[in-house]
């Protein structure tokens, strides 16, 4: 389980987050939503540790990171596996490379148990034939799902996603989606996902969270979403012609 | 001066706590190749024709009847091993070499791999960095020191094909009032400017904050400080080592 509490993050004077407060429960997929600009992807970042809040506090499992000792706070590090927007593959490497990269520099394994828990997480994402393949050779879905091998292959705790779906069409999209959901349940992993892709919101976000303005206006399930009375949200969610039509 | 402070505690960080042995070990090798050999050809390039044009303008201007023509050669050698391999080679490394180094970090920065290492608890700054300053460290004097070489019989062939110089003047020149410290001083300079180039560019590229012009604008930026640092470094060197 993670844990946020009143994280404040502000940047040249600007505050960015403003107070914000929430648990992620384990096994679970939660969704961090909001237009561009309202402070998803600083949470996010505060969390992960890329960026410290200015106040505030994000326990894992009880153990606050930011008032941790080196040893705890890499420990932590060690538990958690990021999908970044990109992907943010290390150009030079192939695929199976950039997959094996976090065994190679945070184990002790044998190169024949690295190698065999390299294929199992190329096999789950479904890219055993693209092992050999240079980032630069492969697309964009391809990218995003060796980001999710390579974010798995150290058995994390907790998985973070940022905009999974960014840049991606709709049928891969819903693939990805479906593949983060899966993973999070079998390995029980608590699970962020930052998205503004409605798809995932309805399809796969179990608890979600909806900042406006470094607030956090709406928290709730997703089937709760859509019957919503907070207007920012509301404006949000059905932005879309198409989710106009069905609200009415 | 926060930017200077800056590098200071990002020179800091690169000693800080690292990886295993073997991952440096295979970083340095690729450095070294990367760094160092990839750049044998422009410097190969650039000292024999330095050479060259050293010896045809020393020439040129040493037309006295009481100078023996051999001094050419002397000067050739002495500008070469004081000055010109060092320094101007090391100028063109700052520009290959640095740019390169600005570039890859800047990229890696603005494309999050550099977030993605820090994430997975790695030294970020030691793991990319710390190989490639000791591979220029490792590499430059050996760039220099063939830089010379080259240099030197850039100036041989420049001189017995025009005719300026006779081969036995030439090579007499060369050995002539020879002071071995001087190498010794050849191969500090690249040692220092090496390490400057570097940890300079390397600075520049991993703190880039943006996108594609952002990550051009610390190229050059990388380029053109490491180029001062140089020229300041050399002139600090010959005060104190001459």
């Amino acid at each position: 389980m993670i844990e946020v509490d009143n994280i404040v993050k502000a940047f040249n004077g600007k505050e960015v987050l403003k107070g914000i407060s929430s648990a992620f429960q384990k096994g679970e997929t939660n969704l961090i939503i909001g237009g561009s600009g309202t402070g998803k992807s600083v949470l996010l970042k505060c969390m992960i540790g890329l960026v410290k809040p200015d106040q505030g506090r994000v326990l894992y499992n009880g153990r606050d990171f930011y008032n941790s000792d080196r040893e705890t706070q890499q420990s932590i590090r060690r538990e958690m596996g990021v999908l970044f927007q990109g992907g943010a593959l290390f150009d030079s490497k192939t695929v199976e490379e950039n997959v094996r990269f976090p065994l190679d520099m945070l184990t002790d394994q044998s190169v024949e148990e690295k190698q065999e828990r390299v294929a199992f997480c190329l096999q789950r994402v479904g890219l055993e034939a693209a092992a050999k393949r240079m980032p630069s050779e492969i697309s964009g879905g391809m990218k995003k799902r060796v980001g999710i091998a390579r974010a798995i292959v150290m058995n994390p705790m907790y998985l973070f996603c940022d905009e999974p779906n960014s840049g991606l069409d709709p049928l891969t999209s819903v693939k990805i989606d479906e593949l983060i959901k899966e993973i999070t349940e079998e390995y029980q992993i608590t699970t962020i996902i930052i998205t503004h892709d409605m798809n995932s919101v309805m399809e796969i976000g179990q608890n979600i969270i909806f900042l406006y303005q470094g607030n956090k206006l709406w928290e709730g399930l997703n089937t709760d979403i859509i019957k919503t009375d907070v207007p920012e949200l509301k404006e949000f969610l059905f932005s879309n012609k198409l989710l106009r039509e069905m609200e009415k | 001066m926060s930017v200077i402070g800056k590098y200071f505690i990002f020179l800091g960080t690169l000693l800080g706590k690292g990886e295993k042995l073997a991952v440096y070990w295979r970083r340095l090798m690729e450095e070294c190749v990367g760094i160092g050999v990839s750049s044998v050809f422009i410097v190969a390039i650039v000292s024999t024709f330095i050479g060259a044009v050293s010896c045809i303008q020393t020439a040129y201007n040493l037309v006295s009847p009481i100078i023996p023509v051999s001094t050419v050669a002397l000067i050739v050698r002495d500008m070469e091993i004081l000055e010109l391999a060092p320094t101007i080679t090391c100028i063109v490394l700052a520009g290959k070499v640095g740019s390169n180094i600005a570039s890859e970090l800047g990229t890696m920065r603005i494309t999050e791999q550099i977030d993605a290492l820090e994430v997975m608890g790695i030294n970020s700054a030691s793991y990319l960095v710390l190989p490639k300053v000791v591979a220029a460290m490792i590499t430059f004097p050996m760039l220099v020191i063939f830089s010379a070489f080259l240099g030197i019989f850039g100036g041989y062939l420049a001189g017995t094909l025009t005719g300026v110089i006779t081969e036995r003047d030439y090579l007499y020149g060369i050995r002539d009032s020879f002071v071995p410290y001087n190498i010794f001083f050849m191969c500090v300079k690249p040692f220092v400017f090496g390490f400057l180039i570097a940890t300079i560019s390397s600075f520049k590229g991993f703190f880039t904050e943006g996108g594609a012009l952002e990550v051009g604008r610390s190229s050059t930026d990388a380029v053109t400080n490491s180029c001062i640092s140089i020229l300041i470094a050399d002139y600090l060197l010959a005060q104190l080592l001459l």
